[in-house]
C-alpha cells in the first residue's frame, strides 16, 4: 500500500516524510516528526478569531479596519513571511509595492547576509539530499541542530546511509562542532567539538586558515595550536565536506569575508559546501522571491515603483529611528523577539497581526486575525534551507483562512 | 552504569558459596547477568551489617523492575524525537535499509525496535535488539547517538 505522506513546517528542514492519523479537523497522531513537528501539527483549535481591540468582529470588518490603517499610514511595515507560502509571499510583496510599505523579514537580523551570498552563487552550496548521500565531513559551526531542526542529523546529514555512503556514520561519515557551548549537536560530535569562546569565531577561521596553509595556527586565546592542526588534516581530507552555519557564526563575524577566504582555501584543499541553518520554514523563500523581484534579499523600502534597499529599512532600524507609522506583521512575533528598547516602538503605532496562534505580538495589535496554520490547514510551496522548492498539502480541512487569503482580500478593500 | 567489581566491593567478600556460586565475585558477575538477584545472596539479605549495603545494591537493580526484556528504558521526558536511535539501530537499518536506515520514514514498521510515534522514541519488537536472546551482544548504538541520555539500558 503507497502511504499518504505529509510536509511537516515545523522548521527549515521540511521533511516530508511524515505520516498522520487525522480525523476531518483534528490531527491524532503524528509518526516520524519530532517533537517540534508534533507540537506545530497538533497546534490545530477551533474556528478563526477576527479581533480589533481585542474584541471579537466578523471579518469584513477585520479586513476594513486592517485597509484603513494601511491606507492612513504614510510609510506602513510588513514583517514576518517566515511561516507563509511561496504565494502569500508573492502577494505580499505586490500589497508592498501598492501602499509603499518597507518590507523586511527576520533574516535582516539573522542568516540575511548569508542567504544572499548563497543566492548569488558566491559560496558553494548542495542540497540535504546530497549531504545524506555523498558528504563525508560535516561541520555544524554555531548552531545546533539537534535542538533546532531535531531530524537534521537522522534525516539528512550524519547518521542516514546514503547511496555513496552506505557504511554510515560510524565508519564514513565525521560530524565537527565548532560552537561557544558544549551543545547537544557537540555531544554526539565528541573529540571533534571545538570550543571557542565568544567572538572567537574570526580568529579561529584565520588560525584554521594558517593551519590549512601549513602554517602554525595562533589565537589570542590560546587555543592548542595541535587541536587546530588536526582539524586542519581532517578538512584537508574531505572528499565531500559540508558546513552547516547557525547564527552563532553570523552573529560573531563583522562582515561574511572571513568565511569567504574559508571557503575558497577549502575547495583549493578539498571540495566543501555550505548550507544555512534556517529557522523558520519559508525564510529562503521570502529571500528569493523578494531577490527575483527587486534584487535584494530583506530590507526594502518600496516608492512609487522604485525600490530602496538598506539596512535602514529592516525592522530593527526602522523602529528605532520610528520612520514606519503603521505594521502588518505576518506569522511572526516581534515584541517577543526583538529587544525591548526596539519593540516598544511597536506599542505606539497601530499594528496589524495575522498569525495562527496567539503571541505578546497580537496581544497589542489593533488587529488581529487567526489564520490557518500554513502547511497544516492550507497548502503551498515553500523553499527548503538548502533552496530545493517543496510542495505541500493541507493535512486536514478547516474554514480557518490562510494569511493568502487575507491579504488578497485586504488588497481588495485597499 | 555500574559494573561487577563495583558491586563485589559491596558483597560480604566471605565466598560463603551459600548462593549457588564458587566466590563472591562468580556471585557479582551473575548479578550483573542478572541471573541472579540481590535477594540470591543470604547473609547480604539477613545479616544487619550488610544492610546498607544491601539496600544500595537493591537500588541499583530497582531500575530494571520497569524494564523490557532487553533492560531498555526510554525516559519520554527527555526525548525529543530526533530519531537517532532509530537511524543508528543496527537492525532497523539491517531490515529496513530503505526506510529508517537512510533517515526516511519507515517502509516496514512491523520489524522495527525503535520508532518515533508523537515526537517521542517507542521501543517494541524486541525480540530483534541486539541485547535480546541468547546471542546477545552489548550494543549501544542507540545510547551513543542520544543527545540527551532519554535511552538507558540496565
Amino acid at each position: 500500500m503507497e502511504k499518504n505522506y505529509y510536509v511537516c513546517t515545523g522548521c527549515g528542514l521540511l521533511c516530508d516524510d511524515i505520516e498522520v492519523e487525522s480525523e476531518k479537523d483534528k490531527v491524532n497522531k503524528v509518526y516520524t516528526a519530532c517533537r517540534i513537528g508534533v507540537a506545530h501539527m497538533k497546534e490545530t483549535r477551533g474556528e478563526a478569531k477576527f479581533l480589533v481591540d481585542n474584541k471579537p468582529v466578523d471579518e469584513a470588518t477585520a479586513i476594513n479596519e486592517a485597509a484603513s490603517i494601511l491606507k492612513n499610514a504614510r510609510n506602513p511595515l510588513i514583517f514576518g513571511l517566515g511561516t507563509s507560502t511561496n504565494e502569500t509571499q508573492k502577494i505580499a510583496i505586490e500589497l508592498a509595492k501598492k501602499i509603499n510599505a518597507t518590507l523586511d523579514d527576520p533574516s535582516s537580523f539573522c542568516l540575511g547576509p548569508l542567504a544572499e551570498a548563497l543566492i548569488q552563487d558566491k559560496l558553494k552550496t548542495c542540497t540535504l539530499d546530497d549531504v545524506r548521500n555523498k558528504a563525508d565531513v560535516i561541520i555544524y559551526w554555531g548552531t545546533d541542530p539537534s535542538d533546532s531542526h531535531p531530524r537534521q542529523l537522522s534525516k539528512h546529514s550524519y547518521f542516514p546511509r546514503g547511496s555513496e555512503k552506505q557504511r554510515g556514520w560510524e565508519e564514513e561519515r565525521t560530524a565537527i562542532a565548532i560552537d561557544v557551548r558544549k551543545s547537544h549537536t557537540a555531544k554526539i560530535c565528541g573529540n571533534y567539538f571545538f570550543q571557542i569562546p565568544p567572538k572567537g569565531d574570526t580568529e579561529f577561521i584565520d588560525a584554521l586558515i594558517a593551519g590549512l596553509s601549513g602554517k602554525l595556527p595562533k589565537t589570542s586565546y590560546n587555543y592548542p595550536p595541535k587541536k587546530i592542526l588536526e582539524l586542519a588534516n581532517i578538512l584537508k581530507g574531505a572528499k565531500f565536506g559540508v558546513i552547516f552555519v547557525g547564527r552563532g557564526l553570523i552573529y560573531s563575524l563583522e562582515n561574511l569575508e572571513p568565511l569567504f577566504k574559508l571557503m575558497k582555501i577549502l575547495n583549493e584543499k578539498a571540495n566543501f559546501h555550505l548550507i544555512p541553518m534556517i529557522g523558520n520554514y519559508n525564510t529562503m523563500g521570502f529571500n528569493e522571491n523578494l531577490f527575483a523581484e527587486t534584487g535584494y534579499v530583506n530590507s526594502v523600502k518600496f516608492e512609487n515603483g522604485t525600490v530602496k534597499h538598506g539596512p535602514e529599512y529592516s525592522i530593527v532600524e526602522s523602529l528605532k529611528a520610528k520612520t514606519v507609522d503603521a505594521a502588518i506583521i505576518i506569522g511572526s512575533d516581534p515584541l517577543s523577539i526583538l529587544p525591548r528598547s526596539i519593540a516598544k516602538n511597536m506599542l505606539e503605532i497601530p499594528v496589524i497581526s495575522l498569525d495562527h496562534c496567539e503571541t505578546l505580538t497580537s496581544k497589542h495589535a489593533k488587529v488581529y486575525v487567526n489564520t490557518a496554520i500554513s502547511g497544516v490547514e492550507s497548502g503551498g510551496t515553500a523553499i527548503r534551507m538548502d533552496g530545493v522548492k517543496v510542495n505541500f498539502e493541507p493535512v486536514i480541512e478547516t474554514n480557518n483562512p490562510s494569511d493568502e487569503v487575507i491579504l488578497k482580500k485586504i488588497m481588495e478593500a485597499l | 552504569m555500574t559494573n561487577a567489581m563495583e558491586l563485589y566491593q559491596m558483597l560480604p567478600k566471605t565466598n560463603c558459596k551459600k548462593c549457588g556460586k564458587t566466590s563472591c565475585m562468580a556471585f557479582a558477575v551473575a548479578l550483573m547477568a542478572r541471573e541472579l538477584t540481590p535477594e540470591d545472596c543470604p547473609p547480604l539479605k539477613e545479616e544487619s551489617k550488610y544492610k546498607e549495603n544491601y539496600e544500595k545494591i537493591s537500588e541499583i537493580f530497582k531500575p530494571s523492575e520497569g524494564a523490557t526484556e532487553t533492560g531498555l528504558i526510554v525516559h519520554e521526558e527527555l526525548c525529543f524525537g530526533c530519531g537517532n536511535c532509530v537511524v543508528a539501530c543496527p537492525p532497523n537499518v539491517a531490515n529496513d535499509p530503505y526506510g529508517v536506515g537512510s533517515g526516511n520514514a519507515p517502509k516496514n514498521v512491523n520489524k522495527l525496535v525503535l520508532t518515533i510515534e508523537d515526537g517521542v522514541v517507542k521501543a517494541q519488537n524486541l525480540e530483534e535488539c541486539r541485547r535480546f536472546g541468547k546471542n546477545k551482544i552489548l550494543c549501544n548504538g542507540c545510547i551513543v547517538t542520544c543527545p540527551v541520555e532519554a535511552i538507558e539500558f540496565v
